[in-house]
């Protein structure tokens, strides 16, 4: 079946099964793998993207749903990891192996999206759904707070 | 005997074989026996071949030869080299080496990278340098006295000459390399790079997606393939049928591969080899298959528990005996009892297993995120019949591995495959995979017994322990010593008392066992540090006063299963970590009601470490809310990266307290995913503060001896709060009550 959806920005087409969850038609289709695998679940948020804006776990959502939406992902963000988040991650140095950080990332900017300055509890709140097993977490604190105070005021 | 095992892992760290491992796998014997290079010195190698590149257009690019799994090491190694080639941090590039074991120790782990890449590393960059130097000194026809590097250059002060190194590189590198032991290091006051505080190189790449991992590789033509393994250890296909597998659009074929015995173990199984990730799974869960469950199939953690403590009930091998412990603590007024039991924790690094190869009739290609390449790249020569210089190996960056991905077992079947289909194809595990084939950390049971004497005093430290030994997973059958894996520092605690018996018993199991973040310091180091407290408070002691008082006098103590390689621990060192966290830590400093603090210090991987945790309980849950660490790993080489390192154990280690507990049933594990096998997440997370000691001594590990005492830490806390112990890790709930 074919799905056309918009892709960082771009009208992208795939022919595949149906009930592919967007993360393999993104890793394996694609070849865009800054989107991770982690657990298949929806538990880890390794593989957060947005859809339409909203934080979505990419691992248990069909391709047929994606059709006519807007996906993006980490590789969307910027062209050169300028977005505010990517700034203050690599500033906090908060990646260790990395693996889960496009989703931090992901989850963290739909966050500060709809709350620009979050609180401790909203960065709980908004993050608990990502699983970081090197415990980046401080780190992950920092960076918000930090890409709060850099994002361009609305 | 007794440092038998400490000697083997260090040695299959280096080159990811043991002497008793190599017996046992024909494969490792038969490259070992044709190839000396791994056995012997590395030759003098011309750093410009194996460390340093440089084009003309000056691009200078500094070699990594360890890999790379979160732990920083991608950045720590390079800046050594930076320092002594003197060039400008921010201008160099970083690549991985490629596998050859002639050239590189590639094995990454025991926290040893730094501490056994430092000299070498210095050595290199400074032979480097000095080559640079005299290739500029002949150009110029000047005493090489009179030149000095700077900043990728060489600069003859007297005629202002200066050269990049890209200019002088072509007659550089044919140059005679300079004797290793004798090549000038620099002055570490004259440091510009080791020492200060540096961003990780790959921080960039791993915040845009473009960093890529081993699951990420991407081959022309390749498949994907998922495995249906046993869910009992040990078990294997008794028959399967694959039709409605092959019917699931995507999937191109199903076969099966043996399982791998003593050094692999893999457990063989049924593979489905399909277009993408997504149809193998569908495939695989398409698949009916009848399992021969193997003689472990009755095990579960009751029978293991009931192991245990029959095993308790009688006296262990002596494997330390000063003076008179029994007799001590048979007479003693002041004493105490008290068991400790930990289950089976795994590793559950965020990517799962994954390995990609690509075997053809005259070479074999593979990427994978291995702690391990030369031995995947033996694994992979032994399944393809190809000369081990024939297998390109590529290292790719990991998603976490704590030691889970120093195993071959996800290599040597995607060898396996490939071999089979002669195409590129990535085996791929799910988590469910990851999780239920795991090689664990051994599940252990310690009855400790103590008595403090009228002087306040320890009298007598007596320490049972009954595990399931790593050494007896990995021991050629009849030579194990299976207690050398199981206590380490736990053999020669810092505590003086006369009376010291450690005794030991091994329990068996069929379930997998291996190396995990900080091996058996994370029980042994829980227990000594937690037992400890206990003797602090039968004393009426302030816990640590009595700590302080019972280290007492400066002195070396010997590592006591290794004591000639391992160094000794030095108590002037650990009292110095708990001075400077009790300090930073506001010890004896009145806190919120509710609220207590508890202290840890420990000795591992050549690194002393102390940690203060200040708990509450909330909501019938341990609530961690400050923790402060001080660590003394010799000289730090990036500080940023060594506070990173602590960080992230401190939360590895608050998970193992938490929730890390594979339980058994069935002679199969339990749990399956993140649902049903939690971590912690971002709420649960403390504050933590690092102090890092600005010592000068060699410089030792820090990806693990943050671990240790964590928990111990917390749970001392948790006494000090509600005046019980808790000796059974994780913490449950009904334990909290």
């Amino acid at each position: 079946m074919a799905v056309t959806f918009t892709l960082n920005g771009k009208s992208t087409t795939v022919e595949v099964d149906p009930q592919m969850p967007l993360l393999w038609v993104l890793r394996d289709t694609l070849n865009m793998t800054g989107t991770k695998f982690g657990c298949g679940m929806a538990l880890c948020g390794a593989c957060t993207v947005h859809i339409n804006g909203e934080a979505t776990r990419s691992c248990i959502t069909p391709i047929s749903s994606v059709a006519g939406k807007k996906v993006t992902t980490i590789e969307g963000l910027s062209a050169d990891a300028s977005h505010p988040v990517q700034v203050a991650w690599i500033e906090e140095d908060v990646p260790q192996c990395g693996y889960c950080q496009s989703g931090q990332i992901m989850s963290a900017v739909a966050l500060l999206s709809k709350k620009p300055n979050p609180s401790d509890a909203d960065i709980d709140d908004a993050m608990s759904g990502n699983i970081c097993r090197c415990g980046t977490y401080q780190r992950i604190r920092k960076a918000i707070h930090r890409a709060a105070s850099l994002q361009p005021t609305k | 005997m007794a440092d038998r095992f400490a000697l083997d892992r260090r040695e299959f760290l280096k080159t990811g074989v043991t002497a008793s491992t190599a017996l046992l796998i024909g494969f490792r014997l038969e490259a070992q026996a044709d190839d000396p290079a791994q056995t012997q010195e590395k030759p003098r190698i011309n750093p410009f071949d194996a460390w340093v590149k440089i084009t003309p257009d000056n691009r200078i690019t500094l070699i990594l030869g360890k890999s790379e799994m979160g732990q920083g090491i991608m950045t720590a190694l390079p800046m050594i080299l930076a320092e002594e080639l003197c060039v400008d941090w921010k201008k160099v590039r970083i690549e991985q080496a490629p596998t050859n074991p002639k050239v590189y120790d590639h094995g990454t782990g025991g926290s040893g990278s730094i501490a056994g890449s430092w000299l070498p590393m210095r050595q290199a960059g400074a032979a480097a340098r000095e080559m640079l130097i005299t290739a500029a000194a002949q150009q110029w026809n000047v005493n090489r006295d009179t030149c000095v590097a700077k900043d990728g250059g060489v600069l003859h002060g007297a005629r202002k000459n200066y050269l990049t190194y890209g200019e002088l590189v072509p007659t550089a590198s044919k140059l005679p390399v300079p004797d290793l032991k004798t090549v000038p290091l620099k002055n570490s006051s004259d440091f510009t790079v080791v020492g200060h505080d540096t961003h990780r190189f790959e921080g960039k790449a791993k915040s845009d997606g473009s960093a890529k991992f081993g699951i990420d590789a991407r081959v022309a033509g390749m498949q994907y393939a998922v495995i249906a393994r046993c869910p009992v250890f040990g078990g294997k296909v008794k028959s399967f049928n694959a039709e409605k597998t092959k019917r699931v659009p995507g999937v191109r074929d199903v076969l099966t591969i043996e399982a791998v015995g003593q050094g692999a173990f893999t457990a063989g199984g049924v593979v489905v080899i399909a277009d993408n990730s997504w149809a193998a799974i569908q495939g695989r869960e398409a698949l009916t298959i009848e399992w021969d469950e193997g003689p472990t199939a009755s095990e579960s953690s009751e029978s293991l528990h009931a192991q245990f403590v029959a095993n308790a009930s009688k006296p262990g091998k002596a494997v330390r005996n000063d003076g008179d412990a029994d007799g001590t603590l048979t007479a003693a007024a002041k004493k105490v009892e008290a068991v400790y039991e930990f289950p089976f924790a795994p590793h559950a690094s965020m990517e799962p297993m994954n390995c990609t190869v690509h075997i053809q009739a005259d070479r074999a290609e593979a990427w994978i995120p291995t702690q391990a390449p030369q031995w995947a790249q033996d694994v992979i020569a032994k399944v393809s019949g190809l000369p081990r210089e024939s297998v390109v190996v590529n290292t790719t960056l990991m998603g976490g591995a704590f030691g889970r991905r120093y195993q071959a077992d996800f290599v040597m079947e995607a060898a396996q495959v490939a071999k089979a289909t002669g195409k590129p194809v990535m085996v791929l595990w799910t988590r469910e995979d990851d999780m239920q084939h795991d090689f664990y950390r051994p599940a252990s049971y310690h009855k400790m017994q103590g008595a403090v004497g009228s002087d306040g005093k320890i009298a007598a430290w007596k320490h049972f322990q009954t595990s399931t030994s790593i050494d007896a997973m990995w021991s050629e059958k009849g030579k194990e010593t299976p207690e050398n894996s199981e206590f380490a520092t736990a053999a020669f605690i810092p505590y003086q008392t006369p009376n010291y018996r450690v005794e030991y018993t091994l329990a068996t199991s069929g379930v997998p066992r291996a190396w995990w973040r900080s091996v058996e310091h994370s029980s042994s180091g829980f227990v000594v540090e937690c037992f400890a407290d206990e003797l602090a408070a039968l004393a009426g002691a302030d816990p640590y006063e009595f700590r302080l008082a019972m280290i007492g006098s400066d002195r070396e103590i010997p590592d006591f299963g290794n004591p000639k390689e391992g160094k000794p621990l030095r108590t002037a060192r650990q009292k110095a970590v708990l001075k400077l966290a009790a300090e930073k830590a506001g010890w004896g400093t009145p806190l919120p009601k509710g609220t207590a603090r508890g202290i840890a210090s420990y000795y591992s991987f050549e690194s002393y470490t102390a940690c203060v945790a200040e708990v509450s309980i909330k909501e019938k849950a341990v609530k961690v809310r400050r923790l402060v660490y001080a660590v003394d790993c010799g000289r730090p080489i990036n500080p940023n990266g060594v506070r990173a390192q602590v960080e992230s154990a401190a939360i590895y280690g608050l998970s193992a307290m938490l929730y890390d507990a594979i339980t058994i049933k069935g002679g199969r594990v339990e749990q399956s995913n993140f649902d049903d096998y939690k971590m912690p997440r971002i709420p649960e997370t403390p504050v933590t503060e690092v102090y890092v000691v600005n010592s000068t001594e060699e410089p030792t590990g820090i990806g693990e001896p943050g671990l240790p005492v964590v928990a111990a830490a917390v749970c001392n806390a948790l006494y000090a709060l509600t005046g019980k112990r808790y000796r059974r890790l994780p913490i449950r709930n009904e334990d909290l009550a």
